[in-house]
């Protein structure tokens, strides 16, 4: 379960929003909406612990992510805004890259199926820059097909740059993860139906100054 | 855990190698700078097998630093730093990884080099070996120390120079000890005392030293 | 837990300071204390040194610099080591106090660091005949302050004041495990490059005067650096809390 409690987070002298707590059980999709600049990534940062809070403390099974370090972070996939994708690389090397860096282990065919699922088969080979915008963006959500084993999936406007195909596809896979009892954690600018056992939502325009 | 570290390590080796010419930039400026040492300080060949360890060596501490500057910038850019800070291993450890690997791609070419260039200042034949020695306890010391730097300046402005700035001071000991080690083997003193202090140093900053890039990079990366 | 208070034997809860808000007015009060101490005791201590101390009979009048050369050096190091026991504490702690303590800190301590320098050059030259020598010492001393400028340069090139404080903490705490190191190699160094050469520790015996003089300074450098810090810290805390509610409300 994950929680937080009373966050407070200021980027440079703006006080983004205070005093936020919320808790996630199984099941649960948390939508964190709000206009551009409300603060939807440092909250989604902040929730991953890659942003100190000036006041509040995120838990997750009710210890703090500070102390827990990777006892956390072994349970969380982070997609953010950029794709983390290695240029030089191609797409089945950066999401086997990937998925170790959770302690997920791959194998080829697995990547090549993954990829496959999200559109991309027959261009597992080619080096992520000769990939469009699109096309990387899906190599990176790929990674949650294998990584369905992770019970939380913080991700930062996944939809953006996808077409149809792979929205509807995106779709199911946060749907059946969390059906399996899985937690999802995303900002979304779109309208996107998702089929979810719970599920609330975050307006961050109604916090702060 | 291992496996996270190889895929880590395997990852940044099949980088540099397809970024060859940054390798080749490294070597090219380790090899230009040393070139250059004759011509402002002229031809005489005793002064130059004086000085040839001082030179090949801060030659090398420079091309150490300005390898350093890549080490964490492009992976801060893309999102792939986020990524290692949120991994399933101890971020130290995936530090000093990525610290072995970067000096395997720009520390050990130096240390391979090194001979060639001590033929080019006349240096005697059996200080050779001692120079390599040197260079090769050493050069991780500069990667590792160097790391904490380049995490401190990730994303600033005139990022390079400060860099230089913090890091260059650093370096002092390695370069006295490095250094001295051909030194007190030219005057027949035996290099085993500076040596062994370049080993604790290394020893002492692998220890440490991962530590401090990882939080350097937490606080960078926020 | 590290944010419950701590309280002293004495029942003195010393978290109560750590804020800045609590700090500042503390700070205002404390400021001209230490001020006036500083001044009156680097006035004794200079009447001590130039007029009272006799005059050295191997190196003259000139010796007299020591007065002032000596408690810089000292403080130089000294600061050094106290900025980065703060740059700990606001790095294991989290408390903004400390960061700000450590930036007020770091302009004393170059300063020291260049006065030492910038007396020990005008020493050498009566003394040594040349303004510098590669004395392991002075060699030290110039690395210290290349130090201290890698840390003013980092915290100028980093906008976000929380990060400035905590890269430069982490500076600060890489620095301070290095400096022994580096002091030791440089000094070895320099016994294997120049022999027997001249050093400082080789001063004659001090008369008593010489090191009442010497205390009274090292005193009025200590009271200098305090009051320093304390009026920069201020200054610190009014730039960072702007626009904070009870700074409006303080009337100093």
């Amino acid at each position: 379960m994950l929680a937080a409690h009373k966050l407070d987070i200021t980027r440079g002298d703006r006080r983004l929003f205070g005093d936020i707590t919320l808790e996630l059980r199984p099941g649960t999709l948390l939508l964190v909406t709000g206009s551009n600049g409300s603060g939807k990534t440092s909250l989604l940062r902040a929730l991953c612990g890659l942003l100190l809070p000036s006041a509040g403390e995120v838990r997750w099974q009710n210890a703090n992510i500070r102390s827990l370090r990777e006892e956390y972070w072994r349970h969380l996939a982070y997609i953010g805004h950029s794709n983390a994708l290695k240029d030089e690389l191609s797409a089945a090397e950066n999401l086997g890259v990937l998925c170790a860096l959770s302690g997920v282990h791959t194998g080829p065919e697995q990547q090549r199926q993954a990829l496959a699922d999200f559109g991309l088969a027959g261009r597992e080979r080619l080096p992520a820059k000769a990939l469009s915008q699109g096309q990387r963006r899906r190599t990176a959500l790929a990674r949650l097909s294998l990584c369905g084993t992770l019970p939380l999936w913080i991700l930062d406007e996944p939809f953006a740059a996808l077409d149809s195909a792979a929205v509807s596809r995106m779709q199911s896979v946060v749907g059946a993860h969390l059906a399996d009892g899985g937690m999802v954690v995303m900002t979304t600018h779109q309208e996107v139906p998702i089929v979810a056992p719970a599920m609330r939502e975050l307006d961050l325009d109604g916090f702060g100054r | 855990m291992m496996a996270l570290l190889r895929a880590v390590i395997r990852r940044d080796l099949m980088l540099a190698w397809r970024r060859r010419a940054d390798i080749a930039t490294v070597v090219l400026f380790f090899v230009i700078v040393v070139s250059l040492f004759p011509l402002g300080v002229g031809p005489e060949p005793n002064l130059l097998r004086t000085i040839a360890p001082g030179i090949i060596w801060v030659a090398a501490l420079l091309a150490c630093m300005l390898s350093l500057q890549n080490m964490f910038a492009s992976d801060h850019g893309d999102g792939a730093l986020d990524q290692m800070l949120l991994a399933a291993a101890p971020l130290s450890l995936i530090v000093m990884a990525r610290a072995f690997a970067h000096w395997l791609m720009s520390g050990l070419p130096l240390v391979i080099l090194s001979p060639v260039l001590a033929i080019q200042f006349d240096l005697a034949p059996e200080l050779s070996p001692v120079l390599t020695l040197s260079l090769l306890l050493g050069t991780p010391i500069l990667t590792l120390t160097g790391a904490i730097g380049a995490a401190l300046t990730l994303g600033l402005r005139g990022g390079g120079m400060l860099l230089a700035l913090l890091v260059l001071p650093l370096y002092v000991p390695v370069l006295i000890l490095g250094a001295g080690a051909v030194d007190a083997a030219s005057a027949g003193l035996g290099a085993d005392a500076q040596l062994l202090l370049l080993a604790a140093q290394l020893l002492v900053t692998a220890t440490f030293a991962p530590w401090a890039i990882a939080v350097a990079l937490r606080i960078s990366a926020e | 837990m590290l944010n419950q208070p701590v309280l002293l034997a004495g029942g003195i809860n010393i978290f109560k300071y750590a804020s800045p808000q609590a700090f500042y007015p503390l700070a205002g009060k404390m400021l001209p204390w230490f001020g006036w101490a500083a001044a009156l005791l680097c006035l004794a201590g200079l009447y001590t040194g130039f007029f009272v101390a006799p005059t050295d009979h191997q190196q003259g009048e000139s010796y007299r610099i020591i007065f002032i050369h000596v408690p810089a050096a000292w403080m130089s190091m000294l600061i050094y080591v106290v900025m980065a026991f703060w740059a700990g504490v606001g790095l294991i702690f989290n408390t903004r106090l400390s960061h700000m303590m450590v930036s007020a800190l770091v302009p004393t301590g170059a300063l020291f660091t260049f006065v030492a320098l910038w007396t020990g050059a005008l020493w050498g030259k009566p003394t040594w005949g040349t303004w510098w020598v590669w004395d392991a010492r002075l060699t030290s001393e110039l690395i210290l302050l290349f130090l201290y400028f890698g840390f003013m340069t980092l915290q100028a090139g980093i906008d976000d004041a929380r990060r400035a404080d905590r890269a430069g903490a982490v500076l600060a705490l890489v620095g301070v495990i290095n400096i022994p190191i580096i002091y030791f190699s440089v000094k070895w160094w320099n016994t294997l490059h120049q022999g027997a050469s001249v050093s400082l520790t080789s001063a004659p015996t001090m008369a008593a005067t010489m090191f009442t003089g010497m205390m009274l300074m090292a005193l009025a450098a200590w009271m200098y650096t305090i009051a320093t810090a304390l009026h920069r810290v201020r200054s610190i805390i009014i730039e960072r809390e702007q626009g904070a509610e009870w700074l409006k409300n303080h009337n100093d």
